[in-house]
């Protein structure tokens, strides 16, 4: 079927072939000669000082060709694991080497490396390593970690207290006089487990002559990785490769310059022999960072008709052992707590802290499903107190479009959105007054249904260059080359790099348009930093709307480069030639046009080139916005809670969603759909559970509880369309959007199913068990 | 000790000598290359490495290569027949059932033991029958659709006819 306009037409995904047919290469399946295997010592205590480390029995084991301890090793650490601002200039944070050198202080902390000519040598010698430890008191807990004579993790810091900082706004005492109803809150943010079904995974190949590394890594961000392998290793970046190939999912997990990425490239340059690490999944819930875990005290104050005045929210952060390289970029939830509503003041504090546990950094929303959680349960909230029905509360709250670019309390602009659109639409999807009508009915039999809103904006396609800088310390632009063949078939590199996004398909189909090429001849590359500039990869929904954007701009720079040549080859006016369709030709004589293919060999034939033009017919774009892009949407859950034994069962999920401009609305889905499943793991199931001495109890898929197919409903989706005004596609970013509505969208549900036993607040996992005591807890007895 | 193994896999014969803890996956994927069957955990909870065997959909990691002695193997690579994809492959692609691919072998070979049993499965049933597969990246509603869809036209009788898409 022809298709005149790519982008907004749902073709299937190039990249699905060679995946379904188990023909993609992950890390693992590379192939591989005189490859050494790598398997890590990690700590199996949560804190202690390590007294000790006796690697002989191991060095004697079968197979074996090197063991490495901290020590060892720490000469060659040109540089510790990086830490970026991210929103906190300010803190305090230790030093991290990719190995404990003298205290470990999470399980799962590196301690050592074996290394062996196979995997079973590898892990067999692992085993025979004697790590001495002289255990410490571990902390577990934050507000725990911060009391008077708690075990201090890092005596470099002095506390447990990375950080202490405000970010306020507009009067919040007069707020509070003035409110007429004052409610304070306590929201768990449990601290959550990634896991990307595909592990991480390094594979690592030092040339000792040629003096190259190369870095194959599971990872969603090469281009980082090669910077910081480069300063680490004391490498010239220039004599460093990485390339991310097929990579089995991120959601922020994979986001972070790794221990093991440096390590497997420390044992190749000592070895001179390719080093191979692959995670296996009890290592994967404890050395791949965990998200979440916080704690958000609130004080609202609303008044009786259901505005509210002012919020006083307080973060506290569990950095977990180390603050990890985006470690506190969760505190862009309290940046963007205010949410689509209006208010006169805002009196955020965020605290950070240090805990015995594994270190936290983004997953998959990172500060904005807080965010979400937050300021759509003070929604609630106040409708509870105040007798207004949840609707109306949003409505009177809302910031209107008459509004837009509506300015934040803390200085952040929308750049568009009219949220009473997204919201009026899902009612009348799910029939809401009827819904309240066979909710009152069900009630009277004794059964719970709960219908639950979140009306969500969120802040993503980071970013632009000069707010990034100040923010997470670099400065993050779009990056494409869009290259025109001889043969006028085309290859755009992207600086993004995705794992499952499907970027292959979506650009091409964003070049096919501009340049009238047909999208199969367009290929679509990433993912390796050796065939292309400085890209920023993967992470906050940026991609389509930088990256994207990025190849709509260098293809209209090549098709500009087009229109001059054909003007050449036609003997015309340059602007007299228009170029459409892949054709170019003088206005009103399509008849007589010149087609890319012929434009294109004339690209690479000097003598038919205008005079003083260069060659080819490439184009190279770095492409900084002017703002963020705020995607907002509407999303309903209606649950019944099984009274017999606790259990949510979700009848329906409708979400209506706006991102502007959808190059390809079968992907678009395909995100909502993945990242509603996730905030509804967070909302029902997942939970990170450590016990007091310090041991992770959910270290397996057998206790952490990922969300299976029976365990969810299928999705109710529609889309309205308001284009970004600040880039020239118009693109928001979709790829954490329905893991930042889901959350509060169930749990808000939840509560409401309860209203009769009284029940204000259930905090997540709301398991059947929970939810099962709250019914109970007066005896069952209902108010 | 090492000891001998000879399976068929995809109708080509290996003999290999291998430690006898060696996991079958571990076989299927480095002895004999076939990398299309993944490692997605160490609990037998994830399901990407899903092969079938003698006819039954087995975890290939919940058994070891000296088990599969003499077996039938067949795994995501020997589905498609030549240039033509298997009614799921082809179903996964039209209904975007997948997305960083991981999970999306041993979610094929799941789903075709799945209708290989009920050729004509309920919403609830698909699901229920997943319940061994974790993906992570889909929430499983266009896995589902590509089931409903690869039943239709695996059904007997059916026009042996991909569904309409665009590409
Ligand atoms: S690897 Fe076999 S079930 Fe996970
Ligand atoms: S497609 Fe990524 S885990 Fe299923």
């Amino acid at each position: 079927m022809a298709i005149s306009q790519m982008v907004g037409a749902s073709i299937k995904r190039r990249e699905d072939p060679r995946l379904v047919t188990g023909t993609g290469s992950y890390v693992d399946d590379l192939p591989q000669t005189a490859i050494v295997h790598m398997v890590v010592v990690r700590s199996t205590d949560p804190h202690a000082r390590i007294t000790g480390i006796d690697t002989t029995r191991a060095k004697e084991a079968d197979g074996v060709i090197a063991v490495f301890t901290g020590k060892e090793l720490l000469s060659e650490f040109g540089a510790p694991l990086p830490v970026t601002d991210c929103f906190v200039p300010t803190k305090k944070y230790p030093k991290h080497y990719p190995l404990a050198i003298d205290k470990v202080r999470y399980v799962g902390e590196p301690v050592a490396i074996v290394l062996a000519s196979s995997l079973s040598a590898a892990q067999d010698a692992a085993e025979r390593v004697e790590v001495r430890y002289e255990s410490l008191p571990p902390v577990v807990d934050i507000e725990k970690a911060i009391e008077k004579g708690a075990p201090v993790l890092h005596d470099e810091v002095g506390s447990n207290l990375s950080y202490d900082v405000k970010f306020a706004a507009g009067d919040i005492e007069a707020a509070f006089r003035e409110a007429e109803v004052k409610i304070t809150q306590r929201l768990i943010q449990q601290r959550l487990i990634p896991i990307a079904v595909e592990p991480r995974g390094v594979v690592a190949d030092y040339r000792t002559w040629a003096r190259k590394l190369t870095i194959w890594s599971s990872t969603q961000i090469p281009h980082f990785v090669k910077v910081w392998a480069a300063v680490i290793l004391g490498i010239p970046e220039s004599d460093v490769r990485v390339v991310a190939p097929e990579v089995g999912g991120g959601f922020g997990s994979k986001i972070r310059v790794y221990p093991e990425e440096i390590l497997t490239a420390l044992a190749s340059r000592r070895l001179g022999r390719p080093v191979k690490w692959i995670e296996d999944r009890g290592e994967n819930t404890k050395a791949t960072h965990h998200g979440r875990s916080q704690i958000w005290d609130v004080e609202i104050a609303a008044k009786r008709d259901g505005t509210v005045l002012g919020i006083r929210p307080t973060q506290w952060l569990d950095l977990g052992a180390y603050c990890s390289q985006f470690g506190t970029f969760q505190v862009l939830g309290m940046l963007v707590a205010q949410g689509a509503y209006k208010m006169k003041a805002f009196d955020g504090r965020a605290v950070g802290v240090f805990t015995n546990r594994t270190p936290t950094d983004a997953y998959r929303g990172a500060g904005r499903p807080e965010a979400t959680y937050l300021i759509e349960r003070v929604m609630d909230l106040v409708a509870r107190e105040t007798g207004v029905d949840p609707v109306e509360v949003r409505r009177k709250n809302f910031v209107r479009v008459e509004d837009q670019p509506f300015t934040t309390l803390l200085g952040l602009t929308y750049d568009s959105g009219d949220y009473r659109i997204t919201l009026d639409r899902a009612l009348q999807m799910v029939d809401y007054q009827g819904l309240r009508r066979e909710q009152a009915e069900k009630r009277k039999q004794g059964k719970y249904l709960g219908i639950g809103l979140s009306t969500y904006i969120e802040i993503c396609g980071l970013g632009p260059a000069v707010p990034t800088q100040a923010a997470v310390g670099v400065s993050l632009w779009g990056m494409s080359v869009v290259n025109v063949h001889f043969t006028g078939k085309a290859t755009v590199i992207i600086g993004s790099s995705p794992h499952g996004q499907g970027h292959e398909t979506t650009y091409a189909q964003v070049a096919a348009d501009v340049l009238g090429i047909p999208v199969e001849d367009i290929d679509v590359q990433h993912g390796d930093t050796a065939i292309g500039p400085m890209g920023m990869d993967t992470y906050g929904s940026r991609s389509t709307a930088l990256d994207g954007n990025a190849v709509h701009i260098s293809a209209m720079k090549v098709q500009e480069k087009a229109r001059k040549i054909a003007a050449h080859l036609l003997e015309a006016a340059e602007g007299d030639v228009v170029y459409e369709g892949g054709k170019a030709y003088v206005k009103g004589t399509p008849s007589k046009a010149v087609t890319i293919q012929e434009i294109a060999v004339a690209a690479f034939q000097t003598s038919r080139l205008p005079k003083g033009m260069e060659g080819g017919l490439e184009a190279t774009t770095f492409f900084d916005p002017t703002n963020f892009v705020w995607p907002f949407g509407a999303h309903i859950a209606v649950v019944e809670i099984d009274a017999e034994t606790g259990a949510t069962r979700i009848l329906r999920y409708v979400a209506v969603d706006d991102c502007g401009t959808r190059i390809n609305p079968m992907v678009v889905d395909g995100q909502l759909h993945g990242g509603i499943a996730q905030g509804i793991g967070q909302a029902l199931f997942e939970e990170a559970v450590y016990d007091e001495a310090g041991q992770l109890r959910t270290g397996s898929l057998l206790d952490y509880l990922v969300p299976t197919a029976a365990d969810l409903p299928s999705f109710e989706l529609e889309a309205t369309i308001t284009p970004s005004p600040v880039n020239p596609l118009g693109t928001k970013g979709i790829g954490e959007a329905g893991t930042i509505a889901s959350s509060p969208a169930i749990i808000n549900a939840i509560v409401d199913a309860l209203a009769p036993f009284g029940v204000k607040d259930v905090s997540m996992p709301a398991t059947p068990e929970k939810v099962w005591q709250l019914m109970h807890r007066n005896g069952g007895t209902k108010r | 000790m090492r000891r001998r193994v000879a399976v068929t896999i995809n109708g080509t014969s290996y003999e290999h000598e291998v430690e006898p803890r060696t996991l079958l996956v571990y076989y299927i994927r480095e002895q004999a290359g076939l990398t299309g069957t993944h490692i997605g955990c160490d609990t037998s909870n994830c399901g990407a490495c899903t092969v079938e065997i003698d006819g039954h959909t087995v975890k290939s990691c919940t058994m070891f290569a000296v088990q599969a002695d003499g077996a039938q193997i067949t795994t995501i690579e020997g589905l498609a027949k030549g240039s033509t994809l298997h009614p799921l492959q082809q179903a996964f692609w039209d209904e975007h059932g997948l997305q960083c691919g991981f999970c999306t072998p041993g979610m094929i070979m799941a789903a075709k033991q799945l209708l290989d049993r009920n050729p004509s499965p309920s919403e609830r049933e698909i699901r229920l029958g997943l319940e061994g597969n974790l993906c992570r990246c889909t929430g499983y509603h266009n896995i589902v659709k590509a089931i409903q869809a690869a039943a239709k036209v695996m059904a007997p009788g059916a026009e042996a006819k991909a569904p309409a898409s665009v590409s």
